[in-house]
């Protein structure tokens, strides 16, 4: 009940905000210079035709009439033609948007498991050479943007030690699974081919950890201080007085409490991930969303830009929606307090 | 005698002050590496033109002859595709660097502040709730996509690309200032300015803002170098700076494509970029400590 | 008299801090016997809870340092005890009840959770059934007077009054039946209408469980109630020890007199009177006597030599060159 009441307000909150970022997308693609009617037909259609072009799509309205049919069609998943495929973009997007999934859950998982793991152990062995190492490589990986992780990879284990495949998903000569979940190691385990599954997650590891080294480090280093200061609080004391071996503090009180903060961040690391992926995508040319937005961006394919952030605005959402909840059960003063404050 | 005396006790006061702030500053050796970064990237950034080796290589130079060299003592970090040497365009790309970084910041900080401290000081009014709305709307997707959106629509150039990395910038300003802001506003001291019938004006940027000072100074050492990280994002899809000019993500983007044999075009402002975001990042780890901030 | 439970020896602590040792605890003698009621009074950072900390080894190690002395529990060196012993100390020898209930209590762990894991790990001869385990944090519970227990075990500190949470502390003390209870400053993070309902608690649980038990506060009324026996602490040592009765009838450390007077009267005679001078600085301490720099009888030995206690009639030590002989 208490969850159902937490979940109907935050879903009623993205909803306001899907709504307002919706207009600000819309604004953006069209008060900003230049004809949406002319873009779409091409500089060489006869004026007659642009003209019919924008009666047909109301662009001859005003703004919020036109909003009103876009914000119709949006609901029904038309986001228009793509002037660069010339199909529907919601067709692309289908098309395109596994690929970005299936990298940007591979990486985030990366970035949550190697980051927490990573700063327990800094905590745990606090003020050690292996504590002092991670605290280094973490703060290179905090300031190092991903696309330089990305071609740096590709440099060295692409091409000096020629260990993993430096373009797309799946090595040519390799058959594609039959597409059932779209992502494509999944599939091929679905289908029992441990060639393809294997090859695609060669493809998956260098733009994978290329993208999460970024959210790793920062999750490193939040779990180590959380812990280390928690460490210095009065319950930790008492539980060591009360004879509770050091391994039950550690694993069961401690850590509970020590990755609230952590799961916290984890939303925004993920933004800035899904950010990034639209760089390191591009580097190893990836077949995603996110390479596929880029080329709308510099054709300004604008019925693809703005697909393409609505869609970023809900993967986005539904991550903190996710976030949300486990921070709540993780930490019971969130759960209740919004109780009490209803 | 006596103002003389007031005025140099004043000076010695000060001057106490100022060594106790860099004793704060400087308890950190990394915060050092960081201020001497930044100062040494400023000084080539300023300089450019006299100390590179090849100031004419900056722009559309071309040079077939010494075309794609690899590091050596003549171009201590090689030759691009057109023969330029990579030193000296990184020199330059610093300029940009920095310029993007100021110019945002300088676009960004006052509305940023102005409407956080509105929202905060007004807060549970309609004001607040309309302000940290958008600024709610601004924050729901990912930063970079947003600039990247902006950037798009427009004309791709140098100065496009700050517009657009502005608009998505003052949201988080917006934020931690209207932090501050809602807290202070029910401490005695502003209840003071309210009662004596202080301007709303006062009481915001008398009263309200210099609490704000050191975690805003905070923020904006440890954001300039993000923005030049995003800003050379943009320019490295092609949204941003154009080619010919010597910016580091252009450049980046280009060497991208002659990788791995000329893997010096793209690798040297790969490094360029993380040596500037790790100096912005030292430093304003240091600046945190020396102004005890908590955590921006 | 009763044997001897636990003996502090000559213990000295310091905490690193940039810029030096912090030299907290200057020689601490303290020893509690069976069965009794001891007071530790001393004003906020004289080291009364890190000597408490320290006989259950959970003081914080580094920046803690224990450079001399011996803590002996029955006769055993606490200090010296290998992981075993040492967990079956913590487990039934002695029991802490923290200043603050809110900082003592895990806030993500429900208080079953945390009394019954208390309870699992005390005893480190048998293991307890879940259900017997239950039972007693059950009996805890009521033993501390708090209504509804099985609704308790699954509420969240936050659910808890501040009153009702430092209850929930009591109960996991006395629910090991540890055979010392170290109580530091139980009721000061309370409301004052509500510490003296808990300290009344404390009282009866005490008396009825027969535990010795060492009260820490600087509440010179609490322990006048309270104790049997009183120790006065000031900056990291003991100034004077006695019987309750004794040390206010008799209060011979200058320190101790000057304690008693600075407590406000009910009768309205005015004011009480403060104590000049401040504590002393713990990076720098002053040289001998700490106490001589505020000492309206310093005398030139009080600066170079650290006075002993020197015995005064029956069960009565004072630490000050003015007894000598």
């Amino acid at each position: 009940m208490r969850l159902l009441i937490f979940l109907a307000r935050r879903l009623g909150y993205s909803i306001f905000v899907l709504l307002g970022l919706s207009i600000l997308v819309f604004l953006i693609a069209r008060v900003m210079p230049g004809d949406p009617a002319r873009m779409a037909m091409g500089p060489r259609a006869p004026e007659w035709v642009v003209e019919r072009f924008r009666t047909e799509m109301h662009l001859d309205k005003p703004l919020y009439v036109q909003y009103y049919y876009w914000l119709r069609d949006a609901l029904q998943g038309k986001f228009g033609l793509s002037i660069y495929t010339r199909r529907d973009v919601s067709q692309d997007i289908g098309e395109f948007f596994p690929a970005t999934m299936e990298l940007a859950l591979f990486a985030g998982i990366i970035m949550g498991v190697f980051g927490i793991v990573l700063g327990v152990v800094s905590a745990r062995y606090a003020n050690s050479w292996i504590d002092n190492s991670v605290r280094v490589i973490t703060y290179m990986g905090v300031v190092t943007p991903a696309y330089v992780f990305a071609i740096l990879f590709l440099l060295l284990f692409g091409y000096v030690l020629n260990l993993l495949p430096t373009t797309g998903r799946l090595s040519p000569g390799v058959p594609a699974p039959p597409t059932r979940t779209g992502l494509v190691t999944l599939d091929s385990l679905l289908a029992g081919n441990f060639t393809a599954f294997f090859d695609a997650l060669k493809h998956l590891i260098m733009p994978g950890i290329a993208l999460a080294l970024g959210g790793l480090s920062q999750e490193a280093r939040i779990t180590r201080a959380s812990i280390t200061e928690n460490l210095q609080r009065d319950f930790i004391a008492l539980e060591r007085s009360q004879a509770i071996p050091e391994r039950v503090i550690m694993s069961k009180y401690l850590l509970k409490l020590s990755l609230i903060p952590t799961v916290s961040i984890l939303g925004l690391d993920f933004a800035s991930l899904l950010g990034n992926a639209f760089l390191v995508e591009m580097i190893f040319n990836w077949p995603g969303m996110s390479r596929y937005g880029i080329h709308a961006m510099l054709t300004k394919d604008l019925n693809a830009i703005v697909a393409v952030i609505m869609i970023f605005g809900v993967i986005f959402i539904t991550v903190n929606i996710i976030v949300d909840l486990v921070v709540s059960w993780l930490d019971p003063r969130i759960r209740l307090g919004a109780e009490r404050a209803k | 005698m006596e103002m003389e005396l007031a005025r140099s006790a004043a000076l010695a006061r000060k001057w106490e002050r100022a060594k106790r702030l860099w004793y704060k500053f400087s308890r950190n050796p990394l915060s050092i590496v960081g201020l001497v970064t930044v100062l040494l990237i400023g000084f080539i950034a300023a300089f450019a033109p006299f100390i590179s080796p090849y100031p004419k290589h900056a722009s559309g130079y071309v040079n077939f002859s010494e075309a794609s060299k690899p590091p050596s003592l003549k171009h201590p970090l090689g030759t691009d595709v057109f023969g330029r040497d990579v030193l000296s365009r990184i020199f330059f790309g610093y300029r940009f660097s920095l310029m993007m970084g100021v110019v945002v910041l300088s676009l960004v900080v006052p509305p940023g502040v102005t409407l956080g401290l509105l929202a905060g000081y007004l807060k549970g009014t309609w004001v607040d709730t309309f302000i940290m709305r958008i600024t709610d709307i601004f924050v729901a997707i990912p930063p970079l996509v947003l600039a990247l959106a902006v950037a798009s629509v427009l004309t791709p150039s140098v100065f496009n690309a700050m517009m657009a990395v502005s608009l998505m910038w003052w949201p988080w300003y917006c934020r931690m200032v209207y932090g501050i802001a809602s807290s202070l506003r029910n401490e005695f001291f502003v209840q003071a300015a309210e009662v004596t019938g202080a301007s709303r004006w006062h009481i915001l940027f008398r009263e309200i803002l210099p609490n704000c000072y050191a975690p805003i100074f905070t923020k904006m050492s440890l954001d300039m170098g993000w923005v030049i990280l995003i800003g050379s994002a943009l320019s490295f899809v092609g949204l941003g700076a154009q080619p010919p000019t010597p910016d580091l993500g252009t450049m980046l983007a280009d060497g991208a494509k002659y990788m791995p044999d000329q893997w010096w075009i793209a690798v040297f402002p790969a490094l360029a970029i993380m040596i500037v975001v790790l100096g912005f990042n030292l430093l304003g780890d240091g600046i945190r400590d020396m102004l005890e901030v908590e955590e921006v | 008299m009763a044997e001897a439970l636990l003996e502090i020896r000559e213990l000295h602590i310091g905490f690193e801090v940039y810029g030096g040792t912090l030299k907290v605890l200057n020689g601490v003698d303290l020893m509690v016997r069976e069965g009794e009621k001891v007071g530790l009074v001393g004003e906020t950072g004289c080291g009364k809870t890190t000597t408490a900390k320290s006989t259950l080894r959970i003081l914080p190690m580094p920046p803690a340092r224990i450079s001399r002395g011996e803590i002996l529990f029955r006769g055993a060196d606490i200090l010296k005890m290998g992981p075993k012993e040492i967990r079956r100390v913590q487990g039934q020898g002695i029991s802490m009840i923290f200043q603050d209930p809110t900082a003592a209590l895990n806030p993500v762990f429900t208080i079953g959770e945390q009394l019954m894991d208390a309870i699992r790990y005390s005893n480190s001869q048998e293991a307890l059934g879940r259900r017997e385990i239950r039972a007693r944090a059950i009996q805890a519970l009521k033993d501390v007077a708090l209504p509804d227990p099985e609704r308790i075990l699954e509420c969240y500190p936050i659910q808890l009054s501040g009153g009702m949470r430092q209850r929930v502390c009591i109960a996991m003390a006395i629910a090991t039946e540890a055979e010392l209870l170290i109580a530091d400053e139980p009721t000061t993070s309370l409301d004052v209408t509500i510490q003296a309902q808990v300290l009344r608690l404390l009282g009866n649980l005490v008396q009825e469980k027969e535990a010795s038990t060492i009260l820490i506060t600087h509440s010179l009324g609490i322990v006048r109630e309270w104790t049997d026996r009183v120790y006065v602490m000031y900056a990291g040592g003991m100034v004077e020890a006695a019987k309750t009765r004794e040390i206010f009838a008799r209060p011979l450390h200058p320190y101790t007199q000057l304690l008693m007077r600075a407590v406000p009267k009910l009768t309205g005679e005015g004011i009480a009177e403060g104590i000049p001078g401040r504590i002393p600085d713990y990076l720098n301490p002053p040289p001998g006597c700490r106490f001589h720099p505020r000492c309206p009888y310093a005398m030139p030995i009080c600066a170079q030599e650290r006075p002993p206690f020197f015995p005064r009639g029956e069960d009565h030590q004072v630490a000050c060159f003015l007894y000598k002989g």
